[in-house]
């Protein structure tokens, strides 16, 4: 029966094409992935690649759904299960569905560990979050204020006044500026994370506040339109606007002059972070419990809080330096 | 093929019969192949336990494909499946919310899935109008009023006895859904190949016109078999439900297209007409262990779905390559 014959050799080479998978005496990591394919979870691999080639006895594996559902990742974290990998790193599409099957995994002796998007506490034993929000709050003025030595006046843009991550940033803000004495927030304005009110609430207060130096916009969609609004108007090089954005959205306001700079979490150093802090549980035996620090290589400690949660770092400053190298990331 | 040949058969007519006979057969080497190969692949394959897990690859998709398996065979398909598996689930949350037990939620889970299938059904055999566009219609219809409940929420805290249906173990590693798989094979085989009303599944799909004027009530069996890949839809949302613990709107997103993949390969005519329950059985056991097997090995999941597609290309190939070569042989 050559069909038959045919089908099987189909199969008997795909199958030896991925034989060729190591299986050393490495310590097995796992990066789990929302989803294949996006650029910031590439980034995150080749952070995690940096580690492993650091440590030297790990073996990095970078797996994922093709869909960002959490039945996919199940799928993988169950085959990952019967691989008896030494730890899984998992970026949750579903903090609660993975929970279960996280569950199982830490019973056949797997450290799990999630990061950037977290899982319920029950399906992990710790999480690692790319930044904190008192660091977003210290950042987001601290990148206005280095670019203004002698003081000045600034504006926020945020997104809704209801924005729960935007108004704790700006809440954090505000306890930190006794640090920028010379730093004077003159009005906070809401662009609802729509592109056009944004640019029209950017171009408004460039209209009151006549002598404003900087806006910061804690939001990916305000920072972009309050950039093309100070270009339209003229402003470049006298409103510095600044903020949480994205590398690829960001880099015509960089380029333009219109952004000195902006910051948000570095999926490499996010990558590296969770590969280091798998390896220290799998093989050194660190404990991940409240209160614990944990070395991550080159990103200093991972301090874990009441919920095992902890933060990595400030969130990453991007600017003409090393857009170039970012904005075909994410 | 002449009209003479159209004697409402339930395999493919003449030398086709002796293909198709062999048709299972050779999914079934294709599946033993596949198997063997793995083992030979990897270390972790013979294993009871991971074998166990990979049976929840395909056990909630095949609870579906065997209604699916009848209904295509009747001509007509159902797209929206993983919609109602969402809305029922939904459904499932909310009620869990106003404090529903166990044995409610199942209930509730079952019944949103009927409803959805009645719906379904009410279109295409009350209006006339083609089925893969009613559906193609409600399955964004049903999945848009989860988002409308759920936004981007979840509902979850189902009580710990919900977890059974999915998480729970009947024997050893054999697991509740491996054995609801296996009697609901059990029952579909039986009804589709045993049965007056599955013998009437045939006849519609070679001909309905022909059916009906053989007294067969065409569009009440049509309506049922909406019924019942609803009711299949409700069975599975339960399943995975609570094999997630959790109900999101995205559940089970694109989960029609593996449902009918797995038809399909299961041998399953995509005109209607002509297929087998044990056929979809070992089509489902096939993709349980390709994606299981390539998992395994790190395959990523892309690959994956490559491999899938080029099997089920194949396999529809087959049959019209078959044919071609036997006709040059004779001629």
């Amino acid at each position: 029966m050559s069909v038959m014959k045919r089908v099987l050799t189909t199969v008997a080479a795909v199958a030896t094409f991925a034989a060729g998978a190591a299986q050393a005496e490495d310590v097995r990591i796992a990066l789990v992935v929302k989803a294949l394919g996006i650029g910031f979870f590439e980034a995150a691999a080749k952070g995690a690649e940096e580690a492993a080639s650091e440590l030297g006895d790990v073996e990095i594996i970078y797996t994922g759904p093709t869909d960002t559902t959490a039945e996919g990742q199940i799928e993988v974290i169950n085959a990952l299960i019967a691989q008896n990998v030494d730890a899984i790193a998992v970026s949750a599409n579903d903090a609660d569905a993975l929970v279960p099957a996280l569950k199982k995994a830490m019973q056949r002796g797997i450290t799990v560990i999630s990061w950037d998007s977290g899982v319920a506490p029950e399906g992990r034993q710790l999480h690692l979050n790319p930044s904190s929000n008192p660091l977003i709050g210290n950042m987001i003025i601290k990148l206005a204020a280095d670019h203004l030595p002698e003081g000045g006046d600034v504006a926020v843009l945020s997104a809704t006044t209801t924005s729960t991550n935007q108004n704790i940033w700006i809440e954090e803000m505000t306890k930190v500026m006794g640090d920028y004495p010379d730093i004077n927030v003159v009005s906070t304005v809401y662009g609802d994370d729509l592109a056009d009110k944004s640019y029209r609430e950017a171009t408004g207060l460039m209209q009151t506040y006549p002598d404003l130096d900087a806006i910061i916009a804690p939001t990916s969609v305000g920072i972009v339109a309050a950039a093309q609004a100070v270009v339209d108007a003229g402003k470049v090089g006298q409103v510095n606007v600044t903020g949480l954005g994205l590398p690829s959205e960001m880099a015509g306001a960089i380029e333009s002059g219109a952004s000195q700079s902006f910051a948000i979490w570095n999926p490499i150093d996010l990558g590296y972070s969770a590969a280091m802090l798998a390896y220290e549980i799998s093989k050194n035996g660190a404990e991940a419990a409240p209160g614990a620090e944990i070395p991550m290589g080159r990103m200093g400690s991972l301090k874990l809080d009441d919920n095992s949660e902890g933060a990595m770092a400030d969130p990453f400053v991007y600017d003409a330096s090393n857009i170039d190298a970012f904005k075909s990331i994410f | 093929m002449s009209l003479a040949d159209r004697h409402i058969p339930d395999r493919l007519t003449g030398r086709g019969a002796q293909l198709l006979r062999s048709w299972e057969t050779l999914l079934l080497l294709v599946a033993v192949g596949i198997f063997v190969l793995n083992s030979f692949a990897s270390p972790y394959f013979l294993n009871a336990w991971n074998l166990s897990d990979a049976t929840f690859n395909f056990t909630e998709k095949a609870m579906i494909a065997f209604a699916m398996a009848l209904l295509i065979i009747s001509g007509e398909i159902d797209l929206s499946v993983a919609s109602i598996i969402a809305l029922a689930s939904t459904a499932m949350g909310l009620a869990m919310q106003w404090g529903a037990g166990t044995s409610e939620l199942v209930l509730i889970g079952l019944l949103v899935g009927l409803l959805c299938g009645a719906f379904n059904a009410v279109f295409v055999t009350v209006l006339g109008l083609p089925s893969i566009v009613v559906t193609i219609g409600t399955m964004s219809l049903f999945r848009g009023i989860s988002y409308i409940i759920l936004g981007d929420g979840a509902f979850r805290g189902y009580p710990p006895s919900f977890a059974y249906f999915g998480q729970g173990y009947v024997f050893w590693v054999i697991s509740f859904e491996l054995v609801l798989f296996a009697l609901l094979a059990l029952l579909y085989g039986v009804v589709l190949h045993k049965t007056n009303f599955g013998r009437a599944i045939f006849a519609i799909g070679n001909n309905p016109t022909a059916a009906m004027f053989s007294g067969i009530r065409v569009q009440r069996i049509k309506f049922i078999l909406f019924l019942l890949t609803g009711l299949m839809s409700g069975v599975a949302a339960v399943c995975l439900t609570s094999r997630l613990g959790s109900t999101r709107p995205s559940i089970a997103t694109g989960m029609e297209l593996e449902v009918v993949t797995m038809v399909v390969l299961g041998g399953v005519n995509i005109l209607g007409g002509s297929g087998s329950i044990p056929g979809v059985v070992i089509a489902a056991c096939v993709m349980g262990l390709v994606t299981f097997g390539l998992g395994l090995l790190n395959v990523p999941g892309i690959v994956m779905s490559i491999f899938i597609g080029l099997l089920l290309i194949g396999v529809i190939a087959l049959p019209r390559l078959w044919r071609l070569w036997s006709q040059r042989r004779k001629t």
